[in-house]
């Protein structure tokens, strides 16, 4: 029953954010909880943008290996936010208001993003070709950026420095509010779209036959993964594996590629890994910084074994 | 080979040697340093310049370069796969890892000693990674070349997590991305012996010819293949360990080069390895070259100049060639 799996899910996710937000209390509690709660709202927006992102992405270009991050997208979008620092100039980006500034990226990434993956898409490109473009792809944005990053004044790299590593501990609470917003909505048409999305998972052609205009519903999707990459990259930096780690769990535990059930079970899995996760490593073990590299570990490992036994099927 | 295809090889024989000799001189005088080339033999500092910063700094990048076509071909041919390279494989990636678990196990090794070492885990994760690419079906070809990245990017993230416990981040990036600013006279003479590896590839390239054929096909032909395996693993995991503790990572260049010349000119071994590793040498100056010229008199790292050349050149490649491989 994946009712009742959910139902344990959101148990356990519940017991994370109550161990996240109560291990190792200390000194002024008022002070600490605020402190944490503001974590806290940063993680979960983070999870489940990483979740719903992912499982979208997944269902349009119709393959279980796939994730934004694996095409390139955070390093597009880190790319895209130093072109405009590039472009404006350190003390232009500094200057300008922190959310219209996130604003600018988002559509950076949105125009980039679509303009590269629809001709792909639409070409119906060899899966295997298009990972690999993708990976590419990440390491030319990659390189880009840093070319880029040379390029530009050691001040006005300053500026940009600090987003290029992806950092669970130091979220950029400044963005917070927006990016719910951006968050909330976002999940809004998701949720909206699961039965569509439970159509487009049946491939273009029987898709289109069912009465979908195919392209227009996925430049929309692709948008709305786009907004969502956006939204984690720009909090906690990019993170490799992590949607692939996480809705490949979530599919394990609800057994079933329905929309309804799998978008939850994924963002509740992925709540569980961060949250769940940042408590142990910061508030218990106190090695704060390693959370990221473990999950980029074990979320690439789970990708080759997935590969070497899903393949052999 | 038939008498056109001869001629047009020593054509582009001729071709390469001009553009590498070009190249050479061109990298002899760039540079933040003034260095006059009439008063070359008259001052006593310009000489000095040139054998002290320049030569070095130009011959190591046409060893890298030539070492890391060669290592990128061979490792094509081994993993019969035209999207493998050495960087892409986990060789470089646990050559990172050899050099450091060394430095924090034997902190005074000598730099020959490292490169011992991380030869030693190149080989071991190079071998690795053979194995397992071996078990994937062979009719989905671009998923060896995933699973070689994803395998580097695991390893990578235990390099990043050991050095970061060990507080050696900063000494790690040293390695991660390739840079020749830092060569000079004593520093890169280790790159020779990848030279030397280059020889031994030359020597027994109509063996590797022979392996690219397959497993079955190669033993009917009377090759001792588990022997030419482990001869082809060292060649690569030599060479890319050296490149990684002399100069650092430089992605690309094993991929891209080999690809564009067997394209050109087919894929008998004997035939194009010389062109390879002109090639591979040409690449890796051309744009070492272009990063010192980009933000004179400031430098970009070969790596980061590489990413971007290599990575356009190589999806233009992906969508160029049709979908079989």
């Amino acid at each position: 029953m994946p009712d009742r799996r959910l139902l344990c899910l959101a148990g356990a996710a519940l017991l994370c954010i109550v161990a996240f937000m109560t291990i190792g209390l200390r000194g002024n509690i008022g002070f600490v909880l605020a402190l944490r709660a503001m974590k806290l709202a940063a993680l979960l927006q983070v999870s489940v943008s990483i979740a719903v992102s992912t499982v979208i992405f997944q269902t349009v270009t119709n393959n279980r290996i796939l994730t934004p991050s694996i095409m390139g997208l955070d390093a597009l979008y880190l790319f895209g936010q130093m072109l405009l620092v590039f472009l404006l100039g350190g003390l232009g980006y500094a200057a300008l208001d922190a959310q219209l500034k996130f604003g600018g990226e988002i559509i950076v990434l949105m125009a980039l993003a679509t303009g590269l993956l629809l001709p792909m898409l639409r070409r119906r490109t060899d899966m295997g070709l298009m990972l690999l473009a993708g990976i590419i792809f990440g390491i030319l944005f990659r390189s880009l950026h840093s070319l880029l990053a040379r390029l530009i004044d050691p001040n006005d790299f300053a500026v940009v420095q600090g987003a290029s590593f992806a950092n669970f501990n130091d979220v950029r609470t400044d963005l917070l509010a927006f990016a719910a917003i951006l968050t909330i909505v976002g999940i809004v048409i998701a949720w909206r779209a699961r039965h569509v999305l439970d159509v487009m998972a049946l491939g273009a052609d029987t898709a289109t036959g069912l009465g979908i205009s195919w392209s227009r519903t996925v430049t929309g999707l692709l948008l709305l993964v786009s907004a969502l990459v956006a939204v984690s990259t720009a909090l906690v930096g990019p993170v490799a594996f992590f949607g692939l780690l996480v809705v490949a769990l979530a599919e394990r535990v609800v057994d079933t590629r329905s929309h309804a059930a799998l978008m939850p079970a994924a963002m509740l899995t992925a709540v569980i890994i961060l949250v769940g996760g940042q408590a142990l490593f910061q508030h218990a073990l106190g090695s704060s910084s390693t959370l990221g590299v473990v999950i980029e570990f074990v979320g690439g490992f789970a990708f080759l074994v997935l590969l070497v036994f899903g393949s052999r099927k | 080979m038939s008498i056109a295809a001869a001629k047009q090889s020593s054509k582009t024989g001729w071709i390469a040697g001009l553009m590498l000799a070009v190249l050479f001189v061109f990298s002899l005088c760039v540079g933040v340093g003034d260095m006059p080339i009439i008063r070359l033999f008259s001052d006593g500092r310009v000489l000095e310049l040139l054998l002290v910063s320049r030569l070095p700094r130009t011959l190591a990048a046409i060893l890298t370069g030539a070492g890391l076509a060669i290592a990128g071909l061979i490792m094509q041919t081994l993993a019969r796969n035209r999207y493998v390279e050495p960087a892409t494989a986990g060789t470089a990636q646990s050559a990172e890892l050899g050099i450091l678990l060394v430095t924090l196990l034997l902190p005074s090794a000598s730099l020959l000693f490292k490169s011992l070492a991380a030869s030693a885990a190149a080989l071991l994760g190079t071998t690795l990674f053979l194995m397992t690419a071996h078990r994937l079906p062979p009719t989905q070809p671009f998923l060896v070349p995933l699973f070689g990245l994803v395998y580097g990017g695991v390893i990578g993230a235990a390099v990043t997590f050991v050095a970061w416990q060990a507080d050696l981040l900063q000494y790690l990036s040293v390695w991660t991305n390739g840079d020749f600013s830092g060569v000079l006279r004593g520093r890169y003479e280790l790159l020779w012996l990848g030279a030397l590896m280059v020889v031994i590839a030359w020597i027994v390239a109509d063996r590797l010819t022979i392996m690219a054929l397959g497993r079955d096909a190669s033993i009917g032909l009377g090759l001792d293949y588990a022997r030419m395996l482990q001869l082809g693993l060292v060649i690569v995991s030599v060479i890319s360990a050296l490149s990684v503790v002399v100069v650092g990572m430089i992605p690309f260049v094993g991929l891209v080069v080999p690809n564009i010349v067997s394209r050109l000119m087919g894929d008998n071994i004997r035939g194009t390895l010389p062109f390879v590793a002109a090639s591979g040498a040409i690449l890796v100056l051309g744009c070492d070259i272009l990063g010192r010229l980009i933000r004179h008199p400031y430098e970009i790292p070969v790596g980061t100049v590489m990413g971007c050349v290599g990575g356009l050149i190589f999806l233009w490649l992906l969508f160029r060639r049709p979908s079989h491989v």
